[in-house]
């Protein structure tokens, strides 16, 4: 896509060459395993587990699953890095974009922060590599924005634990080899490496939803589940370590959005120069104008804020309420550009030739998950006053 | 087995290209990237290596920014680049490119297979290669849709219009390979990251003992003297199916030698 139509603020002038030799990589990857298909796996509201494999095997040799993580065959990359990889798998879709969210900076990065040196070993080289999928399992059905209230229950037994409880709205469950299960126990809550086949654990499929139907969603269900004393992650006791976890993940959400906003501004773009109406391309009209020029103000915004975001994190480290903000802003911004370049393409803004719907549907998830836009508002909030209101 | 893949840096194709006042390409209008047809020679040189062993060194001359193809070939995963940049090379024509070109394989040494694309993708000439295997006395092989390396002799397969021919000749030997040959990988992050630390050296006309005299504008055996651009597409052709509408497609392709 020529950068000159759409970045008029000269963007890619704040990245190094090989931040775009990474983007690049990950548009490629797209372009070939994602955009051929995508429409038609959001469609059928199926994604094949065969070509789930198919496309993390792909990332994996890309060097995507994990990638900001050091060791372990992850491949080290920075923030920065990492957020750009988000924007390309979300201008695709935000569902392939949760996918690699779940592994690397859910899955993965919880064992990597929080696991032992076996642990570690036992599954990041894999996971890095695309050959074991992961998963993470913090909400359930009673306990959303509130998971200190959580049911999910770990007792020991001897030296093994046992496992109730059911986790819900988890994002690749069905196709996991491994969850990654938050559950509380009477030294508070703790994380458990749970592979799937373990006796007593199931994994079915969320169906029917109207949103990220090109992603795998399901449950985590917890009969009885009996597992070695080895399978609590050592690094951590409480809700620090999950929430600590969606931080990165939020982070990545920052930057994706702003994918699936960018596709919206493009596709509303390229549209509105080809169809005529009244005689002319419907891009000469000034209300047309007036919505091109302001979605393109908030998607130059957001990509600013989500690059600004990402250079502290390289060079400092982000605290909680500096990703609330960047995911408050910039997923409400890429859901208001998709509304919006939807109106543009007028009734062919809601066909399934476009990928708009399919992105503004996507993002009322995004909206949502990963913190609710209300806790995030609450914790920027609390940041600013120094009062908890949620409490 | 070491490999030199010749590369070089193009205007984005893209982007708006055009030409100078004296209609050598414009190469500052527009971003340029490693022409998308060196990929597929880059790609069959890391295949080879990764099957057996040796080196696989990216040689490209060109403006500072021609550097960039280089880096996109480390990235890929060659092993070492070298870049010719002197001020005295710019407008040299496909003769003195081969010369330069030429002398800088003679330095690199020890190579047993020259690699190029089928023809860059701002010049289009395809003439490099065999001028190329001249200049270094080595068998040319050209067009290759499939490659094959053993007991010091290259097999390709060429395929033309009607037939495919299997062409075989003793290595060291030149080798262009078309867009059928594989399909060129994306940079891993790990490629983007080994690529800092890969070794690449700048040489001038100086390095190679290439006379001046010999390359540039001043020295090239052709000048191109007008250059215009393409005229606008026409409107294609409707072909209304009253029956004849499968045979009026299959005459249109056969009339193009589509098909």
């Amino acid at each position: 896509m020529p950068a000159a139509t759409h970045d008029l603020l000269d963007l890619d002038s704040l990245l190094t060459e090989d931040e775009r030799a990474v983007r690049a990589s990950v548009r490629q990857a797209c372009a070939d395993l994602v955009l051929p298909h995508v429409a038609g796996w959001y469609e059928n509201g199926d994604l094949p587990a065969a070509q789930v494999r198919e496309l993390v095997g792909e990332f994996g040799r890309l060097g995507l699953l994990g990638m900001h993580l050091e060791g372990y065959g992850c491949a080290g990359m920075g923030a920065v890095d990492y957020g750009l990889a988000c924007t390309e798998l979300e201008a695709a879709d935000s569902g392939i974009r949760s996918m690699v969210s779940v592994q690397g900076s859910l899955a993965m990065h919880a064992l990597h922060t929080f696991g032992s040196e076996e642990q570690r070993q036992e599954w990041l080289p894999a996971m890095a590599a695309g050959e074991r999928i992961g998963c993470f399992g913090l909400t359930e059905p009673d306990h959303g924005s509130d998971p200190a209230s959580m049911t999910t229950r770990a007792r020991q037994d001897g030296s093994d634990w046992i496992l109730d409880g059911t986790k819900t709205w988890i994002t690749n469950a069905p196709v996991a080899d491994v969850a990654v299960v938050w559950a509380r126990t009477d030294d508070g809550v703790r994380g458990f490496v749970v592979p799937t086949g373990t006796a007593g654990v199931q994994t079915p499929t969320i169906s029917h939803k109207l949103s990220l139907r090109a992603s795998v969603t399901g449950q985590v269900v917890l009969e009885q589940v009996r597992l070695p004393g080895d399978a609590v992650l050592p690094g951590v006791r409480g809700l620090k370590g999950p929430l600590s976890c969606l931080s990165e993940a939020r982070y990545g959400i920052v930057w994706g959005a702003m994918g699936a906003a960018r596709t919206a501004l493009l596709t509303a773009l390229e549209y509105a120069g080809t169809r005529e109406q009244f005689g002319r391309p419907i891009s000469g009209f000034q209300l047309t104008q007036a919505k091109l020029a302001r979605m393109h103000q908030a998607w130059a915004t957001g990509t600013l804020l989500a690059l600004h975001l990402g250079r502290r994190k390289d060079e400092h480290g982000l605290r909680p309420e500096q990703v609330s903000v960047g995911k408050l802003n910039n997923v409400t911004a890429a859901l208001e550009i998709c509304r919006t370049a939807r109106t543009v393409l007028g009734a062919n803004g809601i066909s399934g030739d476009y990928p708009l719907m399919r992105h503004a549907n996507n993002l009322e998830s995004v909206l949502t998950y990963e913190g609710t836009e209300e806790m995030h508002t609450l914790v920027v909030g609390q940041a600013l006053t120094g009062e908890p209101a949620y409490r | 087995m070491n490999i030199v893949v010749c590369v070089k840096y193009v205007p984005d194709a893209q982007g708006d290209r055009a030409f100078e006042a004296d209609h050598t390409t414009d190469r500052e209008a527009v971003d340029g990237l490693l022409s998308e047809l060196d990929e597929y020679a880059v790609e069959e040189a890391l295949k080879i290596v990764e099957a057996g062993e040796g080196e696989v060194t990216v040689l490209t001359m060109g403006p500072e920014d021609a550097a960039t193809a280089v880096k996109k070939s480390l990235q890929m995963g060659a092993d070492k680049g070298v870049h010719v940049l002197d001020d005295a090379i710019a407008g040299s024509d496909s003769v003195a490119t081969s010369l330069i070109l030429a002398e800088a394989i003679r330095k690199i040494g020890d190579v047993d297979l020259v690699l190029t694309g089928l023809a860059s993708t701002d010049g289009v000439m395809s003439v490099v290669p065999a001028m190329l295997a001249e200049r270094l006395g080595m068998p040319q092989v050209t067009f290759a849709s499939e490659l094959t390396v053993e007991d010091g002799s290259v097999t390709i397969r060429r395929d033309n219009e009607a037939f495919s021919e299997t062409v075989e000749a003793s290595l060291p030997a030149v080798v262009s390979v078309t867009d059928q040959i594989n399909e060129p990988r994306y940079p891993s992050f790990k490629g983007i990251m080994a690529a800092k630390k890969k070794p690449v050296e700048t040489w001038g006309l100086a390095d190679l003992g290439v006379d001046v005299a010999h390359v540039g504008l001043g020295a090239s055996w052709t000048m191109v003297t007008d250059t215009q651009a393409r005229p606008p597409r026409e409107a294609g052709q409707v072909v209304t199916d009253e029956g004849q509408g499968g045979e009026a497609l299959a005459q249109f392709l056969a009339d193009r030698r589509l098909a």
